[in-house]
């Protein structure tokens, strides 16, 4: 499957990704509906750790085997048999963490949902849960510090 | 102490569009913007702001744009507010004012007065897309004579070294220290695919760039920074920087905080010192002596590649280009007062040297008159804008030229002329770690050959036009050239007929 890599060699900590990503994410995708008006507010699913002169973004990498689905207590998480994709099911999932402890990467945030704290993560930029989309956050970096790109593994 | 400088410019934020991400913060080297959380809005520092457009590009709602300080002058055409503000820098710090880029000044630009011709009914024009054209040219010294063995069908003479331009452009000398690594290895990629060369400036040749040694014109300035044989023996060409058009007469100062280990490493010489490029070359006080250089190098490397000698377009440039010929340049670089540098003395930049059009058109002439032209190349530089200034070069008597701010434009270079702070936000000119990762050479690469290629079509298409089918044939084809807006005395110089004749 195509996967997204963050080649830290290249990011220049600017987080357009995750502007892009919020936005994408967002109900209007109008960035400044999502930025400033949206309730609930839109959660980015990539985030940018560290400082100017080193940084990468963390991003999910959809794991062949993925420990988040692993974990999931509420079947919430799933990974796409066909399609490879893994995301979190807003309505199922019961805010209990055990993904954010279990990805080795990073990748899986709980923030607030409509109703109670629920676990956001990269969807790639899909119509519907499991299938991918065109990346947003790809496309809005500058510098291709990240990238697309078809994978070894399924 | 109040200093009376004003700001140059002012950020305009669409406050209905700001969604406060960051962006532009973090965008920023001068630290220019700031979101303030405790506002809950985004400020700007406008003194600071050099114009680069790094922040306006970023801004990922467009939001911003950069105006100037919108400060009235006093009325009056001789106190503008630049002379004026340039007075108050002076008076404030005693120093010679620095800038960058090339000479901004509204002086005419002769391009601009060269049109074009087209064949129409009694010759017929030629479609690129149907037919074969030739960009390819060759630089280097040419026999007077060309002798050939008929029954062999082989030449009886080696010919001069000399090397081949699948197209009629190279990317002028930037040293590395002037410019960052990333930005020096995208031109050296972009040169490799597209079958010309970049110039390595006075800076030596980075380690990394070695396996594009091929396609590098290796410069000997007259600091002779990272010269030694394996530098002159690893490039295509060696050139010997006279002159540079930005600022004749005037040598370059690297200063040491620029000289990191890496700058240091490739230009041979201590960390942290000062690269200091004497005015002159301290071995060449005349034409003789030139001739000792150029075959100091030919003898260094074995006759084995053309060596170009490059000085700025001056006064005398004319009789300065035949004397260069006679002493062993194989190709003849001149460097219009338009070209851009690193960093030079404002009133020099805008002050010193002559239009690049009226100095080829002259040297071009000279070479002829005195029946040498033909035995070497001429290559003009000096702020080539576009694919017609090439082909107007060409016209004029030029075998190639060199660009390079546009090719820094195509990386992402604003012309903000701030350069010799060393923060520029592009990661073109800096050595700043943080900034030249914003310079991703494959990227950069690919937009530079983008530009050549679109160029490239153009140039074809020009020539098509005017049913030639090589750039061969347009070299020194001024009768494709018609002047408008100028004078007997330019049209003199130029050697072209006015519109309509
Ligand atoms: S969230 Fe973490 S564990 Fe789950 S698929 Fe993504 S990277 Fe793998
Ligand atoms: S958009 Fe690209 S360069 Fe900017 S922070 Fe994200 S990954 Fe890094
Ligand atoms: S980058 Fe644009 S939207 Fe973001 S804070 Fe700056 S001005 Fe506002
Ligand atoms: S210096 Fe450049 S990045 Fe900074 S505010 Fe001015 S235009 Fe924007």
């Amino acid at each position: 499957m195509k996967r997204i890599y963050a080649l830290e060699e290249w990011c220049i900590d600017c987080k357009r990704c995750e502007v892009a990503c919020k936005v994408f994410h967002s109900k209007s995708k109008d960035p400044v509906k999502a930025f400033l008006y949206e309730q609930p507010k839109p959660r980015n699913r990539v985030r940018v750790e560290g400082n100017r002169t080193l940084s990468i973004a963390i991003n999910c990498r959809h794991c062949p085997t993925a420990k988040c689905v692993e974990g999931c207590i509420s079947g919430a998480m799933t990974r796409n048999p066909e399609t490879g994709v893994v995301t979190s099911n807003p309505e199922k999932c019961v805010g209990c963490r055990t993904c954010v402890s279990m990805c080795p990467f990073g990748a899986v945030t709980i923030e607030e949902g409509p109703t109670h704290p629920i676990a956001f993560k990269c969807d790639l930029c899909g119509d519907e849960l499991g299938v991918p989309g065109s990346p947003s956050c790809v496309a809005a970096c500058p510098n291709r510090a990240l990238i697309y790109v078809e994978s070894e593994g399924n | 102490m109040l200093d009376y400088v004003l700001p140059r410019y002012r950020v305009m934020r669409d406050k209905d569009l700001c969604i406060q991400c960051g962006v532009c913060e973090r965008s920023c080297s001068n630290e220019v913007h700031h979101v303030d959380e405790e506002l809950g809005r985004v400020t700007a520092n406008n003194a600071a702001c050099v114009n680069c457009q790094r922040c306006v590009v970023m801004c990922p709602t467009q939001a911003l744009a950069i105006t100037r300080w919108p400060q009235v002058d006093s009325g009056s055409s001789n106190w503008t507010l630049e002379t004026m503000q340039d007075i108050a820098k002076q008076a404030q710090t005693g120093a010679v004012l620095l800038s960058s880029m090339g000479n901004p000044k509204p002086y005419p630009i002769y391009w601009d007065h060269l049109l074009l011709n087209a064949s129409q009914v009694t010759n017929p024009s030629i479609d690129p897309l149907r037919e074969p054209m030739e960009t390819r040219v060759f630089l280097g010294s040419r026999p007077e004579i060309l002798k050939v063995n008929e029954r062999d069908e082989k030449l009886s003479a080696p010919l001069p070294p000399q090397i081949r331009l699948d197209v009629p452009l190279m990317f002028s000398a930037m040293s590395f220290g002037s410019i960052s690594l990333n930005a020096q290895k995208a031109l050296a990629m972009a040169a490799r695919e597209l079958g010309t060369f970049f110039n390595t400036g006075e800076g030596g040749l980075h380690r990394d760039l070695e396996r594009y040694a091929d396609c590098a014109i290796v410069q000997v300035a007259s600091g002779r920074f990272g010269v030694d044989p394996h530098y002159l023996g690893a490039a295509g060409a060696i050139e010997i920087k006279i002159g540079q058009g930005a600022k004749p007469g005037i040598g370059g100062h690297l200063p040491g905080e620029k000289i990191s280990e890496e700058v240091s490493r490739t230009r041979m010489i201590p960390q942290g010192t000062d690269a200091i490029s004497p005015a002159p070359h301290h071995d060449i006080y005349s034409i003789e002596d030139l001739r000792q250089l150029v075959f100091s190098l030919k003898e260094a490397t074995g006759y084995s590649k053309p060596v170009a000698v490059k000085v700025a377009a001056v006064h005398n440039v004319a009789a300065i280009a035949s004397g260069m010929a006679r002493a062993g340049a194989d190709i003849i670089v001149i460097d219009g007062f338009r070209g851009g540098t690193g960093a030079a003395p404002k009133r020099i930049r805008d002050n010193v040297g002559i239009p690049i059009e009226l100095a080829l058109a002259a040297v071009d002439q000279r070479l002829r008159d005195e029946s040498i032209r033909s035995t070497v190349s001429l290559v003009a530089a000096g702020s080539i804008r576009s694919s017609a200034d090439i082909v107007r070069a060409i016209a004029l008597g030029a075998d190639a030229v060199y660009c390079a701010s546009a090719p820094l434009i195509a990386l992402g270079c604003h012309q903000c002329q701030d350069c010799s702070s060393g923060k520029c936000n592009w990661g073109i000119a800096t050595q700043r770690s943080d900034l030249v990762r914003r310079l991703n050479p494959e990227i950069a690469a690919e937009r530079v050959v983008n530009l050549v290629h679109g160029w490239t079509h153009e140039i074809k298409e020009m020539m098509g036009g005017m049913g030639i089918n090589a750039v061969d044939s347009l070299r020194g084809n001024r009768l494709m050239l018609r002047g408008v807006g100028l004078n007997e005395k330019e049209l003199e110089i130029l050697g072209v007929k006015y519109a309509g004749e």
